[in-house]
Formats: C-alpha cells, structure tokens, sequence
C-alpha cells in the first residue's frame, strides 16, 4: 500500500470512526404521552428541536388516554417512564409532584418559562412549594360554537345575550332547528356544560370569594346560574338526557342544530369532519348586555421532566424549546391549539379569535380550584348535574352536595 | 417396563413426589404470581393509605370506615351495591327464568329448534364490550334502532340511557341479550340428562307442560340451576364491561348505572378526567366485593347442595 493510500485509508477510518463516536454520543430521549392522534405533529416539532441540537433525538411513544395515569404512575413508582412527561394539569400533576417524581423547572434550567403568562403557570405549579413542575403546553377555550350558515339561513343573528339567546332559541326551535347540540349523555363534559352557561352570570367577584373562603357553592349567586341551566331544556334535542357529545358534534357539524356548547380543542376535529362547514366561536350568553363577554379557560396540562431520568439535561432542553415562540407557533399552527406562550402568532383566524376571547375569560372554577383531593369538585359535580337537569334534584341541592363534599378536603368550606 | 416402574416408585417415593412436584410447579409459579400474590397485596393494600405513588401509611380500617360510614363515599357504595343486588335480581327472574322456558321448548324439539338455538347462542360468542357499543346504537335517543321503531307508532325520542328510571333497565337488558344462551345451554343439558322414561310416565299420568316443568324437571335439574343461580351472582357482582361501556365509568345519569365494579376502578384508577388515584380505597372495595362474591357463594352452594340431595 502506497502511503497516499495508507493516508486516505487513515482517513477514512478516522472519518468513520468520528461518526460512530458521533452517533454513540447522542442522546436518545423519550417523549410520553397520551395524545396518540398527535404523532405526526409531535414528530415534525423534535425533529426541529433535533436540527439545534443535533446530540439529542426524541421519541414519541403514546399511550392509551384512559389507562395513562396509570401507566405513568406504575412506570414513575418502578423508577421508569419517559424522560419528558406531558402531564395533565392541577390535581393530576401534583400527586406526582408530591411523590418527587418530577424535577422543578425555573429560570436558570428552562429560561423559557418566562415566555408563560401567570395563570398558565398556576397549571404547573406545585402549590406546597409555588415551583413549576411543568411547563404548560395549551389553553383550552370553552365557549359557543355557532353554525353561521343555519344562522343565515334561518334569517336570526347569533344571541349575545341570555334573552336574545332564548328568543333566538324559540324562533330557531319553530323552524324545526335544534337551537343547542348538546346532550347530557357525557360526564367529563357535562362539568364543562356547567361552566359554559354559569360564568358569565359568576363573574370574577365570585371567583375571588370563593377561592377567599368568603363564600361556598351554596351562595344564591352559584344557585341562581344553576337555575339558568334548566331553562336551556327547552331548546336542546329531544331525549337530551341521553346524547352525548360526540352526537351533539355531529348535529352542530351537519347543520341539524345551530349552535353547540362546547371546546376550542374540538376546531380541528369538526373542520376535518366537514371541511365545508362555516363555523364561529363566540362567547357564551351575557347575563345583560354591556357585560363583558366570557368564555371559560383551563390549561389542559404541560411538560414535566422525569426526576429519575438517566438524561435530565437533555429533557430540560427539550422542555425549555418547548416553551419558546418558534415551538409555540409551529404547535399552534400544526395542532389547531392555542398555545400559552406570548407572542405565538396564530395564523389561523379562528384560533385567533379564540385568543382574544381568552384575554378576558373565566378560570373554569371547577377544574383550577377543585380537582386537588377526593373527592374532586368534578366527581361531585359530574354525578349530580343530570339529576338536576332531569328534575330529580334542586340546583339548592346540587349546590349543598358540592359545598359540604369539597369540605372534606378544602378547609374554607368546612363548618359553612 | 411396567413392573420396573412400579418398582422404582415403590423404592424411592420421594421420586414420584419429585416427579409430581416438577410438573405442578410451573403451574403454582403462575398461580402464586399471578393470584394469590396480588389478591394478598389487595387486602394489604386495603389497610394503607395509598395513591400508587407514595410510600404507604397503616391506617388499619380506615378506608373500610370511609367506604362504609362517610359520605360521599358511604351513599355511592351502597347506591352501587344497590344496583348489583337488583341485577342479581332482575338476571334470575328474567334471564334464567325466560332461560328455562326456552330450554323447555329446546327439550320438546318443536319445528325449527335447530336454528332457535344458534339464534339464542350466537350473542354468547360476542364480547362484552361490542354487545354494549351494539345496544349504545340501538338505544340512541335519536337515530337508534329502537327508537326509530319507536317514532313509528309516535312515541318520541325516550332517553334510555340518559333517564334515571330506565337508563339501568336498559343496561341489564343488553346484558340479558347477551348472556341468554348460556343458561339456556346450561339448563338444557340438565333436561336432556332426565331420563326418558320419567318424562312419559309423567305424561301417561296425564301430566301437562305446566306440571311437567314444575314437578318433574324442575326438581331433577337442581345441579343445574345450582350452577346457574351460582355464576349470576357472580356475574352480577363483577358485572363491568356492558354498563362501562353503555354508560360510562360514573355510572351515568347520575350514578344510575353504577355497580360496585365501576366504582372500585374509579376509585383506585382515577377517572380520565379527576386523575386521583386510590389504590387504598379501592382495595378495600375490592376487598369488600371479594367477602360478598365469596361468602355468599359459600353460603348459596351449602344450601343449595343440600336442597340437590333432598330434592
């Protein structure tokens, strides 16, 4: 072998060699979560992350939606799980936090928190130690979807007000329209029912009193919005007690029903169930004109480092871009959801408007406050709404069975 | 070859014992892993408290006194255990008594009872968990097969499931749909077992259906309706997939269709949408269901064994 050749085979073997090392010293993480209908998405987001960091890739891994808690839970209590965990938010995270399962983020390991608006902070924090244990990933907007085109078709203007919506309700009932989809036939989103039609006539006074200890849920201000609810019977489809949400979807979507209470997370879904459709989504009925409109806001959950992780600098990476504006508006963007973070563009105009809509919504009372301890405010409230809405009890006495359960656990009730 | 291994055992029957030993092991190794080790860890786990996360705290009865004497739990576990007590109910008088008829007009082999019998078998070979989707569709309020029939003759859209009077008569009727066959099969072979001769000496003494049925074959197949009172009461108190399935874990509206085994996953799993798990709690459900199944079953099959050999 001449030298020349003995150098270029040096070389090669030098090359190889460095990539072999290259390859050996990048760092595989895994992302676990339950929305398994988003791999797409997820995927062209970590390859993004992966071409900054060209050390770290990440895998998607999913899991079933109703056996993740547990599955999360067995794996963090096994010392496993992925490295990055897309948590649920409120109660759900915090008995992982309290159990130290999750590492704390804060401005020196994910500096991209400060991009977080205050109240989508609150879904991560931890309120023992007021740390944020998970980066919050969307805001979810519950509000009135509205069928423009029924609406044009039947020569009525979209309510804005709780007496403009029973008018429009009847004269759309008499032209044989079903003026709301909605049934009572899905629990998780009867709670969310209830917050729709009830916080406009809340408003944020009672937020502050009752999260004060002021007051319970049996202030006549909660009753009296509960009472609202019964009037609603009226205008939702025959055998209501029994359709569910995913039927009311298809009635809003198939223009048998003009308007349809429900979630900001569900505009991609029915815009891919019916691409023709010409929807709005507004904000709920106004207690009395010149009130300010508003809708209801949670945070669905967010990123949560696993604290046993083998690669915790590479998961924190990855939580920190999670949090910057280039993830949130290729999320937003790719999702059809509204991310948190300020300054993400949503080009979708829509979502946009859904956004400003945010600016001035309600915290979903139920889920932000109580969801920390059993029993929740959700497995009280979900098990005697349709006793309620069928007649079999009193928004009174709704009212009492939610206020003297909660007392169990959440101290400002007790003795009221 | 024989005699010779007759011999080697008579010398060394620590060698048999061996030889039984080695093929029962791997039977017991899954029989100890996989049920008595986690039916043990349920009645420890039942005195701790305990969220599947944390190390556990001994709390002895507590979570017992919770399920049984405080509410809200107390008032959801008696309104399930309500509900597994009308099932058992509603499943001996109307499946295994309609069960019987059809297994009377089988023995008698009337015109077409070939096919009678698949028709009110095959819904057995499904799973629970289609048979419940099916009778979801069939039950909808507006474009279900029911009420579509029903809108017919003018009756509106009646909420079968989202009404608290017959959302869980609408349950435990697609159970019965489902399940049909099975005691009919059961019951059926017991008739056949009866001897021939005592069904026409009935007959010749002038014998109709009515005390045919009630006097001859009734008696005579007490092992079978033994059996069959046996796997109801089991069945109705693990009763799970249909009513999850066709109403949801909460057991809607309004816990109508909630029965212990529902109640026990939401409590130790967490719903999808409160997440609060409790292994502890739960435990103590699934312990409380075990005493129940358990014991009852104890004390049903002494009775009726003993009414076997009276009869």
């Amino acid at each position: 072998m001449s030298r020349r050749r003995m150098g270029l085979a040096l070389a090669a073997a030098s090359f190889a060699w460095g990539l072999a090392a290259g390859v050996a010293h990048a760092t595989d993480i895994s992302f676990w979560t339950w929305r398994q209908e988003d791999k797409a998405a997820y995927n062209e987001l970590f390859a993004d992350f992966t071409k900054e960091n060209p050390d770290i890739h990440v895998k998607f891994e999913s899991f079933p939606d109703e056996n993740y808690p547990t599955i999360v839970s067995t794996a963090l209590a096994a010392g496993k799980g992925g490295d990055v965990i897309h948590t649920h938010a409120y109660g759900w995270l915090e008995q992982f936090v309290k159990a130290g399962y999750f590492e704390p983020q804060d401005l020196t390991t994910v500096p991209s928190l400060a991009n977080q608006p205050a109240d989508a902070l609150v879904a991560g924090t931890y309120r023992a130690d007021k740390k944020v244990y998970s980066l919050p990933f969307a805001s979810q907007t519950l509000g009135l979807f509205i069928n423009k085109d029924v609406f044009a078709k039947a020569g009525l203007t979209p309510p804005t007000t709780w007496d403009e919506f029973i008018t429009v309700s009847k004269a759309l009932k008499d032209k044989g329209i079903y003026p709301l989809a909605n049934g009572m036939g899905t629990s998780w989103f009867n709670e969310m029912f209830v917050a729709i039609f009830t916080n406009p006539f809340l408003g944020q006074d009672f937020v502050s009193d009752l999260t004060s200890g002021k007051t319970t849920f049996k202030d006549p201000r909660y009753v009296a919005a509960l009472g609202k609810l019964l009037e609603l019977r009226d205008y939702m489809p025959p055998g209501f007690e029994g359709i569910d949400y995913d039927t009311a979807g298809q009635l809003f979507i198939s223009g048998k029903a003009a308007m349809l209470a429900g979630g900001s997370f569900d505009i991609t879904t029915y815009r891919s169930q019916n691409p023709a459709i010409n929807m709005d989504f507004v904000a709920p009925p106004m207690a009395k004109a010149g009130d300010t409109p508003e809708v209801t806001k949670f945070f669905d959950g967010g990123y949560a480092v696993n604290a046993k992780s083998a690669n915790k600098e590479a998961a924190l990476k990855l939580v920190n871009w999670m949090g910057t504006k280039e993830f949130g508006d290729k999320f937003s963007a790719l999702l059809g959801n509204i991310s948190p973070i300020k300054g993400v563009v949503i080009k979708d105009e829509l979502l946009a408007h859904v956004a400003k809509l945010n600016e001035t919504a309600m915290p979903h009372i139920n889920v932000v406050y109580f969801r920390f301890e059993k029993p929740t405010g959700s497995e009280l409230l979900q098990g005697d709404i349709t006793k309620m809405m069928s007649g079999s009890i009193t928004p009174d006495q709704l009212a009492a069975d939610l206020t003297d359960g909660l007392a169990k656990w959440y101290k400002p009730f007790q003795g009221k | 070859m024989n005699i010779g291994r007759r011999h080697t055992t008579k010398a060394f029957p620590w060698r048999r014992s061996l030889w039984i030993a080695s093929l029962l092991t791997p039977a017991l190794v899954v029989m100890v892993l996989f049920v008595l080790w986690p039916l043990l860890s349920a009645f420890r786990l039942a005195f701790y408290e305990f969220n599947g996360l944390q190390p556990t705290g001994f709390i002895g009865f507590e979570n017992f006194r919770k399920v049984l004497f405080e509410q809200p739990y107390s008032g959801w576990t008696y309104n399930a255990l309500k509900h597994n007590i009308i099932a058992f109910v509603a499943l001996m008088v109307f499946e295994n008594g309609t069960a019987f008829l059809l297994a009377y007009s089988l023995l008698k082999a009337l015109p077409g009872h070939r096919i009678h019998q698949v028709i009110v078998f095959l819904p057995v070979v499904l799973s629970a968990v289609i048979v419940g989707f099916l009778w979801k569709l069939f039950l909808h309020p507006l474009f279900g097969l029911v009420n579509q029939t029903l809108a017919l003759v003018g009756i509106g859209a009646v909420p079968w499931l989202g009404n608290e009077s017959t959302a869980l008569g609408s349950v435990l009727f697609a159970n019965i749909w489902h399940w049909l066959g099975f005691p009919t099969l059961v019951l059926l072979a017991g008739m056949q077992r009866i001897s021939k001769e005592a069904i026409e000496a009935a007959r010749l003494d002038g014998a109709g259906d009515y005390v045919l049925m009630t006097r001859i074959i009734w008696p005579l197949i007490a092992p079978s309706i033994t059996i069959v009172t046996i796997l109801t009461f089991i069945g109705s108190f693990n009763w799970f997939e249909i009513p999850y399935v066709m109403a949801g874990l909460t057991g809607s509206p309004g816990g109508a269709t909630d029965v212990l085994g529902l109640y026990f996953y939401r409590t130790a799993f967490g719903s999808t949408t409160t997440g609060i798990q409790d292994f502890g709690q739960g435990s103590a459900l699934a312990v409380m269901m075990f005493i129940i199944v358990a014991g009852v079953t104890a004390i049903a099959l002494r009775y009726l064994r003993r009414r076997e050999i009276e009869l």
